[in-house]
């Protein structure tokens, strides 16, 4: 077979497939990374929700992390040219917007591979009881491992870090800053 | 995908949306579908939806001019990330109001192209800042109030309403809760930020009140099952702003108002006058009234876009 003859063509989602068989779409979507985080990819991220395959029309369907995410665009024109340059000839990239993107959807490995980049993931997603939102008038308390010296005795220097959905944190032991990912 | 090349990622595909930035800035709700719901009038939905944008579009503005004026690095970044996600907030709920007046109208034509008279925010949304305790009472009334009926809008008839809704309470609660703990660290700070804290406090008290009085779209709209009457806000509001107020060791009922005259708003005379409201009850921003602030906020905001119509860059 001719996929057989060529090696890396499997190892490779992006490639197209000699012969004119298409690569899998999935597989094509699963390997675009995120544009802000780019050790993660934008299925583990969780954004990616759904990718359809209809014959030569490829239907994904993704969410935004945030409202104001200004990477959107950038996740559309990613995904449509990742499948384009795959052979793909009709794309549709989707937006939805509930249920609403949450950290819990990030995957295991998408919070180990942060962990290896010496961010630390976030924890499961605060459960809201019934009744108003509470407020919080004291920082949360979050507990973190320093990622370079595993020491537990970690402060939050900001609760705002460069994108939305991070904090910054120093370690109190070897005093190195790092970034936390936070539940939302 | 390969990015050896930075020519050739630039100019590989055949898309203007490449970036995040410039051009190309592409329909917020690209391939979600837009019907309206049953038995609601369009134009009072489109109306809704503009309250709610523009109380998040004006209200970013204003969170914007504090970047590189902030008292830390650390809040600068925590209020530009606050008002990307109010810009956020505002781009869906402003291509809402254009998908509901069928006018074709998108986000940009909402935000650069309409006069002043034609946006619904509150008075307090425009108001300039005369210190930062000023900008984060505001931001404690505005997101408090958004968060109590973001809450109840999670239950909207309008899917699109619901789905934003959903999302933006998660980013409200953090903006309350800075917004809240900034005011406590103030108002219980040294002699002289309390006396500010408490002066910012008493002057937005009277211009909240606008938030709390039902305008005629709203309350259509919320017996249609579509908005939320913001008269039934008020307990909820009351009691989180108490909360707040008393850990800041300022008087608890300093918000306990129902009074609010356009004149609260600051600078109301020197305006022309807005379209006027129906019934005798006095204009609001909800009905295009708005204040010299407001010009200043359009005339930095909108002077790009009509010096150089459909620009991009």
């Amino acid at each position: 077979m001719l996929r057989s003859s060529s090696p890396g063509a499997a190892a490779d989602p992006t490639a197209a497939t000699p012969g004119g068989v298409l690569p899998d779409a999935a597989g094509v979507v699963g390997a675009v990374v995120d544009p802000e985080l780019p050790m993660l990819t934008l299925t583990e991220l969780g954004v990616v929700r759904d990718v359809r395959q209809d014959g030569d029309e490829v239907v994904v369907t993704i969410t935004p992390t945030y409202s104001g995410c200004p990477a959107m665009d950038s996740i559309r024109a990613d995904i449509r040219a990742a499948l384009l340059q795959a052979g793909y000839e009709q794309v549709d990239v989707r937006t939805v917007l509930a249920p609403a993107w949450t950290t819990d959807w990030i995957s295991e490995s998408g919070k180990r591979k942060l962990a290896a980049a010496g961010i630390v993931p976030p924890g499961p997603a605060p459960r809201r009881a019934a009744g108003p939102v509470p407020l919080t008038l004291t920082a949360r308390a979050t507990p973190a491992d320093c990622p370079r010296c595993g020491h537990a005795d970690t402060e939050v220097l900001a609760a705002f870090g460069a994108t939305a959905c991070r904090e910054l944190r120093r370690c109190r032991a070897c005093r190195e800053p790092f970034e936390r990912v936070k539940e939302i | 995908m390969a990015f050896d090349d930075a020519y050739r990622a630039l100019t590989d595909h055949d898309d203007d949306a490449r970036w995040a930035y410039g051009t190309g800035f592409a329909d917020p709700f690209a391939g979600v579908p837009t019907e309206l719901p049953a038995g609601v009038d369009p134009a009072d939905l489109a109306a809704y939806c503009l309250m709610l944008g523009d109380d998040a579009l004006i209200m970013s503005h204003r969170l914007q001019e504090w970047v590189t004026r902030a008292p830390e690095l650390e809040d600068e970044l925590a209020l530009a990330n606050i008002a990307l996600d109010l810009l956020g907030q505002a781009r869906l709920l402003l291509t809402r109001a254009g998908q509901a007046e069928g006018s074709g109208r998108d986000e940009d034509t909402m935000a650069f192209r309409r006069e002043a008279a034609e946006f619904r925010h509150v008075c307090l949304a425009e108001r300039a800042d005369a210190d930062f305790a000023h900008l984060v009472a505001r931001l404690l009334v505005l997101s408090t109030w958004r968060l109590a009926a973001f809450d109840r809008l999670t239950a909207s008839r309008d899917p699109m309403l619901a789905a934003v809704a959903a999302k933006g309470i998660k980013e409200i609660t953090y903006h309350r809760d800075y917004a809240a703990q900034w005011v406590v660290r103030l108002g219980d700070g040294t002699e002289l930020s309390h006396a500010r804290m408490a002066a910012a406090a008493e002057a937005i008290a009277a211009p909240a009140g606008e938030l709390f009085r039902p305008h005629e779209v709203e309350i259509r709209l919320a017996a249609a099952g579509v908005a939320v009457d913001p008269s039934t806000l008020r307990a909820e509001f009351d009691a989180v702003l108490g909360q707040v107020l008393t850990a800041a060791t300022l008087d608890p009922h300093i918000f306990d108002t129902e009074m609010y005259a356009p004149a609260d708003c600051g600078a109301a005379a020197t305006m022309p006058p807005g379209p006027g409201a129906p019934g005798g009850r006095p204009p609001s921003g909800r009905d295009g009234e708005h204040t010299a602030a407001l010009h200043d906020i359009l005339t930095e905001m909108q002077s790009l876009a009509r010096a150089v119509p459909g620009g991009a860059w």
